[in-house]
């Protein structure tokens, strides 16, 4: 088995019995990277050079007997989160040459735990998107069918650790972009709570929904790196002081006796068949396990969208109002001070990020702010209060990430509103701000994989990740590997 | 029509955004169709509903009033589009 092709808990054995190097393993993913790349576009900016001197120096602590869980292994980022020294375009025009001065707080942990970093992934431009399609510089690709879009908007994360040009990587999730693309590419995602990681040096889309998460080969990985990034941060003042549990400990496989609920809202008529049916066989699975299946409803999750397309735009138009030209990023070449910002803006934004300050600037404006904006938040109250009552009668909810695989690259982009669709089981989960995490549960007849979707209560990661690892322990969807050669 | 192109034309106003007159169009066209979708909000009654503007219950986080960045001055003027010295040049505001 090449390195590459591992995961963290495997790798990190053999690292620290000094087995392999961690200069070797990440030799060997910029090897895959370099078979690869051309066809995936998974990236935007590689590190080599910097990576092999972490490698180095992870390999120095590790001959010191240091055992930090993510010592030596080679992590990509998103192109959102903010690395000191490295190119951050959050696939956007307008921050094309933007070198940041500082890490973020998620960043600054891993690289704290040794972890080495490979490079920047592709993305929607300003994570506005659900299948990388939206990136100024690239579309990325599907490896197990290069003619389809990986999701998004963490995409280029998600193609990178299904193809092994990463061992894991993290993206964002303000609708669903970790956990739809990580379904798309059949690898497991995790959003967690609103608050549990910092979104100090993140770049903001919507700032009530964006949680960081991480984004891997199994869900052992997944915990690790999650207890790597939590915890309270008094750079972020919407980070919660809240214990960060030993995630990796809670996988016992004991799910006998959990209570996992099914919204029926989750099964609806134009999902693709094939989704549903491999998702009831998960649940049927899960009851296998000794998991007690319970019917729930959320009575509110057809408005869930258009909630979303309200709140999430409104905050993007006013964080996306910083972007003026002036003291970073691109500047369009003008006469005075207002045609430069009107210029700056339209030539360092894609349609899709215009689109969406626009529909957010139109909902705050005078005249409709009621109509839409603060409707929308009673809305959002109420999904809040859908999800409340569920969890009265079950521990986890379960159903699927996404209503269809990855589709073909161009098949929704002429239609805005069916793009946003996609997001349907996602959303209300930000929406509510609590944990969701997608894993592979198997594929349809064109050999695409589906995602599993597992909510959990507020702060409780945990059972959510001892259900998925039970599930994985009975099940090898997670070990399938697209046959990209 | 939910919204006509003179609002698309006021709204990207209000957004500093300087629309061709392709995108005036077809962006009219795209904002009424999503806003028509957003409708479907109207269906229901929230008369009795306080707004939820965050999920998770979060107080003011207080924390000392210290400084913790160390000063970067020529990092951060590597970002600036132009610029002369230690100055960042922005467009003429006063005439």
């Amino acid at each position: 088995m090449s390195l590459h092709t591992s995961t963290i808990h495997e790798l990190s054995a053999k690292l620290k019995n000094r087995e392999i190097s961690s200069v070797e393993l990440t030799e060997s993913v910029f090897a895959r990277i370099a078979s690869v790349e051309d066809r995936l576009r998974s990236y935007i900016t590689l590190c080599r050079e910097s990576a092999l001197a972490e490698a180095k120096r992870a390999d120095e602590r590790l001959k010191s007997g240091d055992d930090s869980p993510l010592l030596g292994v080679p992590i990509a980022l998103k192109d959102i989160f903010l690395t000191d020294g490295v190119l951050t375009t959050c696939a956007s025009k307008i921050l094309g040459n933007f070198v940041p001065p500082y890490d973020g707080t998620a960043v600054a942990r891993l690289k704290a735990g040794g972890a080495v970093i490979v490079g920047k992934t592709n993305m929607d431009e300003f994570a506005m998107g659900s299948s990388t399609e939206n990136s100024a510089f690239a579309v990325t690709r599907n490896p197990w069918n290069v003619e389809r879009v990986p999701g998004g908007s963490s995409g280029g994360s998600a193609a990178a650790v299904a193809a092994d040009e990463c061992i894991a990587a993290l993206g964002t999730d303000t609708g669903g972009s970790i956990r739809q693309p990580a379904a798309c590419c059949g690898i497991v995602g995790l959003k967690p709570t609103y608050g549990r990681v910092s979104r100090y040096g993140v770049i903001a889309f919507a700032s009530s929904l964006d949680q960081v998460g991480p984004m891997t080969k199994d869900t052992t990985d997944c915990a690790l790196v999650l207890e790597a990034i939590a915890g309270h941060d008094p750079a972020d003042s919407t980070s919660v002081p809240a214990p960060v549990p030993a995630y990796a400990k809670s996988l016992d496989g004991k799910v006998k006796g959990l209570r996992a609920g099914i919204p029926k809202q989750f099964f609806i008529p134009g999902m693709q068949r094939e989704v549903e049916q491999t998702v009831k066989d998960a649940i049927r699975k899960l009851a296998q396990e000794g998991v007690e299946i319970v019917e729930v409803s959320l009575p509110h999750t057809e408005y869930a969208v258009a909630v979303y397309y309200v709140i999430a735009t409104a905050e993007a138009s006013s964080n996306l109002a910083r972007y003026d030209g002036m003291r970073y990023g691109y500047r369009a070449p003008a006469e005075d001070l207002a045609e430069t910002y009107f210029k700056t803006r339209q030539e360092g934004f894609g349609p899709e990020v215009k689109r969406r300050i626009m529909l957010g600037t139109y909902a705050l404006s005078a005249g409709y702010y009621d109509a839409y904006y603060l409707k929308a938040q009673k809305v959002r109250a109420l999904i809040k209060r859908d999800f409340e009552e569920a969890f009265q009668k079950c521990d986890v909810i379960v159903g699927p990430t996404a209503p269809t695989t990855a589709f073909k690259v161009g098949a929704k982009t002429a239609d805005p509103l069916e793009m946003y669709l996609s997001d349907i089981f996602t959303i209300s989960v930000n929406l509510a701000g609590l944990p969701g995490l997608s894993l592979p549960c198997g594929f349809d007849s064109e050999n695409m994989p589906i995602g599993l979707q597992i909510i959990g209560k507020h702060f409780d990661e945990a059972t959510m990740l001892r259900l998925a690892y039970a599930y994985e322990q009975a099940t090898e969807w997670h070990k399938k590997k697209p046959k990209l050669s | 029509m939910k919204i006509t192109r003179e609002e698309v034309q006021r709204v990207a106003l209000l957004a500093r955004l300087q629309l061709s007159a392709e995108e005036e169009i077809s962006l009219t066209e795209q904002l009424d169709h999503i806003l028509g979708y957003m409708d479907k909000l109207q269906q229901l009654d929230t008369e009795k509903v306080a707004p939820l503007a965050h999920a998770v219950d979060v107080v003011n986080a207080f924390r000392e009033d210290r400084a913790v960045n160390k000063p970067q001055a020529e990092k951060l003027l590597a970002n600036a589009p132009a610029r002369e010295k230690t100055f960042i040049k922005v467009p003429k505001i006063i005439e």
